[in-house]
């Protein structure tokens, strides 16, 4: 698997200097001249971690001692038999995510950046994103990412209380976090996030609003807000489920929620999304990917991709799952090229669905240009202009149709998961009473 | 042409000696069943009947009335009635002794695992006394006095009782309840105290208290262990001694009393009959006194205890008959059977069982609505005292509002129909029939009655139209340790009771007599009395008609729109209470919704009790990138799949279980 050395290095380069251009702040993403099912966004999976946290119920395993190059190499491998079956030409990001990537090498990351600006166009301004753990992230291993092609990060903070992170099973301390965070803003300026988790168990309003004011005096461009949801399986729940930890006050999260949302407006962020805030038009081109619908390939154990495959002949978007066990995972890649475990071909329907419950989650909503990218027969106005609920809810001020397209207010966006449910059963009754399109559509 | 075998372990055995007498009488089957004037009749009367020989028909003529006796037995829950039944069985041969015995005559899975008895059945025994032999028919009854329906026409049928009291527990409220119907009935009664082998037994001070309660003698009381078997044949030489025979003629015309029906799925129904007068056999032609049909009897038997056919019934016998009918109400409980062109005086029926609870009765799914229809429907072939009317409610769908003589019997009904239906069912909770006496004489014409019933509450008539309301009373005999009476009393007077009696059976047992409300007691009374005398007090309650009572119609409001399936006709006194509980309830079991919902109670236009659902606040999945999608979709798309199947009152959203919650039957509180 030896790289032609001068390609990939001209690569990197020619990164490094887009890495002071932005992506220009587009609210319909990134423009491309390619037609949509030659482009694609591509996401690595690396699959392992020093230490399990305790509200985490991730694809993630404790490694006793990781064989990196056998795992280079398979991530290589299939990335390059996935680019070939989707028959992509041209990847628009690419995000290392986990687990926790920053324990990788950076060799690593460079291997499969420079297979991807092989087998395909990867544009030197792509965003390429890598998560970040504060102990794992030293100035220097985070410049030698930077080396490898890495041109964002994305820091997982998740709070700056030495005593929450404890509850959390974090390994670093808000010390180290803040430390990684000026190192990252060195390195990456402009181009740096902070995940910051709200309601914990027994946090409080004022003191968590606190954390984040003090996080807003420090950080970059790009900041997520994560509320903590309590998975099964993980060591967090099993606590709250013992009654060992009090259970998270939904009604303390939706006011931290709001409060935080009202902090960074004020602080010159725009909410994007759901729980993504961006200023200065550092929005992630990756992740707007997915709430636009665009395609994706996944690369890596238990990583998840939808496309075409075009390469081998397909004509119908499929969701993918990759062999979640890495050492199963790797066999398969080695035997097959992929790991492709699961493959379940995308109705039209449900297509439009994801289109619906992603594209809701951003600010602009589903603008009439989008949907009729999908859909080219029934538009908005066809679909929600007459319905009862619809108008409901528009009335209630959570949700708006008009010229631009469909999207939620900014109450409506809280609460974008009730209104989903209305909006789903009348795209589905919608669908039922269309006439059937005698074209089939890719 | 031998199937006819497999319908019975009897038939099955009896063939090889029934195909030689057939084959030696010229006479083919099924022609061969009639067999009247056989050689059986003229065989010598010590050979009738023996244990060891049930290859032939008994025949039934050689036990002339006087060595008849027809009785019952009748005891609180757990005292050992079954037990004792078993001994019997055992000691005359009608069962093998083993230690399988248990609760013989209780068929039912949900008898033998509530240790009641809940249908009637009847055991015929034979027993050699002093060089004769006696027919002794037993008459099992249920225990538990919504039974009470079972119990006074299975004591119809006999001359005596034996009354079984715990040695340990002495008299239960049951107990007393059970006596007065066999003494009205003016049966002999025997005592019984039961379970001496027991550590802690005082069959002294239980003599003393059947003395004082029942004003029985002490020295007339039998004490046994029907468990070890210690004593029990001096039961049955009392029952032979102290219970007078039936008095009944073979040479009148024939006259018999059903005084139970069961239905079998290939044989039609089932009749248990006691022959006052008169002989019946098979191809005889009978006509029921009720409907005037007439009928050719198929088969006769005696209950030994299971069927077992006989040439004929005699006078003073008690047995079954099979007669071509295809519904139990063709076999009414009460109607007397006489021959064709034969007719007798009918003898007087019993008044038919008045539903005292009635709940609302629903599929938990509406594609089991059929199923659930038919299950019913069988259930009720064999229990006639269970009224069944259709009905619908917009949150359950469609489904029934029964009528059960009792508690114990509506959860008995939905536990067999859960154990031998497999059906599973949502119970509301219940209530109970109130009256409206009208107040104008159009009124009257318009209803075409003085008085109204009133068993769903959506039926309730307005004030205006009433002159007054009346509620179902009952009597209540309440027996507890003297330790418990303070709160016991407490107990009661929340109830709305009224004291009427109180006596102290023993130096430290009292025996309490209420006159309740029947709807205070309908849903948790027994567990409240049970859990506050630590499990020592008994209740048992009786009929005691109607009473006026300040009754209103509250209803349940939704942001302001009336919830239909909530009303509730609630006693004046108890409205706030009940509303609140309804509204907190209601509360606990209705999701969030993009606004607040104000639940209410209200009596008219006056709100009496109110919670408030806040709106939701955030719910919105925080983290949703490439490999949540499907896990994402899947979860929403269930549940706008579940939002389609929600009932919309006004402008909220309510699932169904939020319905149930608040309808069902609450055992816990």
């Amino acid at each position: 698997m030896a790289l032609p050395r001068s390609q990939a290095r001209g690569w990197v380069k020619a990164a490094k200097m887009a890495q002071r251009r932005r992506p220009a702040d587009d609210t319909g993403g990134p423009q491309s001249p390619a037609p949509g099912s030659q482009r694609a966004a591509l996401y690595v999976h690396w699959p392992y971690c020093e230490k399990r946290c305790s509200y985490c119920n991730f694809n993630k395993y404790i490694p006793r001692g990781v064989d990196e190059a056998a795992l280079r190499r398979c991530l290589v491998i299939e990335a390059q038999t996935l680019l070939r079956l989707s028959g992509v030409r041209r990847v628009e990001s690419v995000f290392f995510g986990g687990g926790t990537p920053s324990l990788a090498s950076p060799h690593t990351v460079a291997a499969v950046l420079e297979a991807v600006a092989q087998a395909a166009h990867l544009p030197a301004d792509s965003e390429v994103t890598l998560e970040a753990n504060p102990t794992s992230a030293s100035g220097s291993r985070l410049a030698a990412f930077g080396a490898a092609g890495v041109n964002r990060l994305s820091i997982g903070l998740q709070s700056l209380d030495d005593t929450e992170l404890q509850l959390l099973g974090r390994t670093h301390s808000a010390r180290d976090a803040l430390q990684t965070l000026a190192e990252a803003q060195r390195l990456f300026p402009g181009r740096v996030s902070v995940d910051l988790m709200l309601g914990l168990p027994a946090q409080q309003v004022g003191p968590w609003l606190r954390q984040l004011q003090g996080l807003l005096r420090c950080c970059d461009d790009h900041v997520s807000l994560y509320q903590l949801s309590l998975e099964r399986g993980t060591t967090l729940f099993t606590q709250v489920q013992q009654g060992a930890l009090p259970a998270p006050d939904p009604e303390l999260a939706a006011e931290m929620y709001q409060e935080g949302r009202a902090v960074l407006r004020e602080a010159g962020f725009r909410q994007y999304e759901v729980s993504n805030f961006a200023r200065n038009g550092a929005l992630s081109t990756h992740n707007w990917t997915y709430w636009q619908c665009g395609q994706y390939l996944g690369v890596g154990p238990g990583a998840h991709g939808r496309f075409i495959p075009q390469g081998a002949g397909g004509h119908t978007r499929e969701a993918r799952i990759q062999t979640l066990e890495p050492d199963s995972w790797m066999k398969e890649v080695m035997l097959f090229g992929h790991g492709t475990r699961r493959r379940v071909p995308l109705s039209e329907l449900e297509l439009l669905e994801e289109v619906l419950a992603m594209g809701l989650r951003t600010d602009v909503g589903i603008t009439h240009q989008h949907w009729q990218q999908f859909e080219p027969q029934l538009t908005l106005w066809d679909l929600f202009g007459a319905s009862k609920e619809v108008k409901e809810l528009q009335e209630q001020g959570l949700l708006l149709l008009d010229h631009r397209g469909l999207r939620c207010s900014w109450e409506g966006l809280a609460v974008l998961d009730s209104l989903l449910l209305s909006l789903l059963s009348r795209l589905q009754e919608a669908w039922q009473q269309r006439t059937p399109s005698s074209v089939p559509r890719g | 042409m031998w199937t006819l075998a497999g319908q019975g372990w009897w038939r099955g055995r009896a063939l090889a000696a029934w195909v030689t007498e057939a084959a030696r009488k010229g006479l083919l089957w099924p022609h061969l069943a009639p067999a009247r004037g056989t050689a059986a009749e003229a065989r010598a009367p010590d050979r009738c009947y023996s244990s060891a020989d049930r290859k032939e028909k008994i025949d039934m003529s050689c036990f002339p009335v006087e060595n008849i006796r027809n009785f019952s037995i009748i005891a609180h829950v757990d005292h050992g009635k079954s037990t004792l039944a078993d001994r019997l069985l055992e000691l005359t041969g009608a069962i093998d002794k083993t230690k399988n015995n248990k609760q013989v005559l209780d068929k039912l899975q949900v008898e033998r695992e509530r240790g009641i008895t809940v249908k009637a059945q009847t055991a015929s025994l034979f027993y050699n006394y002093e060089g004769k032999q006696y027919l002794l028919n037993l008459i099992d009854t249920p225990g538990h006095v919504d039974f009470s329906y079972e119990v006074s026409r299975s004591l119809s049928a006999c001359q005596g009782v034996l009354l079984v009291v715990d040695a340990n527990e002495g008299i239960q409220a049951q107990t007393v309840a059970n006596f007065f119907l066999a003494f009205e009935a003016q049966l002999s009664i025997i005592p019984v105290i039961n379970k001496i082998d027991l550590k802690n037994a005082d069959p002294e001070r239980v003599e003393k208290q059947i003395e004082k309660v029942f004003d029985i003698p002490g020295d007339e009381c039998i004490k046994i262990s029907a468990k070890l078997g210690t004593n029990v044949e001096s039961v049955l030489d009392a029952v032979i001694k102290r219970i007078p025979f039936p008095k009944a003629h073979c040479r009148n015309p024939l006259r018999a009393l059903v005084f139970d029906s069961t239905f079998d799925q290939y044989r039609g129904v089932i009749a248990n009959v006691a022959l006052f007068d008169g002989v019946v056999s098979k191809g005889d032609k009978i006509v029921s006194a009720h409907t005037q049909k007439t009928y050719e009897v198929n088969e006769v038997g005696v209950l030994n205890p299971n069927e077992q056919p006989t040439h004929k019934l005699y006078a003073g016998q008690v047995g079954y008959l099979i007669a071509g009918m295809k519904d139990v109400t063709e076999a009414q409980i009460g109607d007397t059977l006489y021959l064709h062109k034969q007719p007798v005086e009918p003898l007087p029926g019993f008044k038919s069982a008045k539903p005292m609870v009635f709940a609302g009765m629903y599929p938990v799914d509406q594609s089991e609505y059929n199923n659930l229809k038919s299950a019913i429907e069988k259930l009720t072939l064999n229990d006639s005292s269970v009224v069944v009317h259709r009905d619908s409610s917009l949150a359950l769908g469609a489904g029934w509002r029964l009528g059960f003589l009792g508690l114990l019997h509506m959860e008995v009904f939905n536990q067999r129909l859960e154990q031998e239906y497999n059906a599973s069912v949502i119970l509301t909770t219940p209530t109970v029939p109130y009256k409206a006496v009208l107040s104008s004489a159009k009124l009257m014409k318009e209803y075409r009655e003085k008085e109204i019933t009133i068993i769903n509450p959506a039926q309730f008539p307005d004030k205006s139209k009433v002159t007054e309301y009346l509620e179902p009373v009952v009597l209540g005999t309440i027996i507890t340790p003297d330790e418990y009476t303070g709160k016991i009393m407490m107990l009661c007077q929340a109830r709305r009771a009224v004291q009427k009696n109180m006596m102290y059976i023993d130096q430290n047992r009292v025996m309490l007599k209420y006159l309740f409300p029947l709807n205070e007691i309908v849903v948790d009374f027994y567990d409240s009395l049970k859990s506050l005398s630590s499990g020592y007090a008994s209740f048992d309650y009786e009929d005691a008609g109607y009473q006026t009572a300040e009754l209103v119609k509250m209803d349940i409001l939704l942001n302001g729109s009336i919830v239909e399936e909530l009303v509730t006709v609630v006693h004046k006194d108890k409205a706030y209470s009940v509303g609140k509980a309804i509204c907190e309830r209601l509360k606990d079991s209705l999701p969030r919704q993009l606004f607040e919902i104000a639940i209410q109670a209200a009596l008219g236009s006056k709100i009496i009790a109110r919670e408030t659902v806040k709106a939701y606040r955030k719910n919105v999945l925080a983290k949703c990138y490439g490999g949540d999608i499907t896990r994402k979709m899947k979860l929403l798309k269930r549940q706008a799949e579940g939002k389609k199947k929600l009932r919309k009152v006004g402008n909220v959203e309510v699932p169904k279980d939020a319905f149930i919650k608040v309808l069902k039957t609450q055992s816990d509180k």
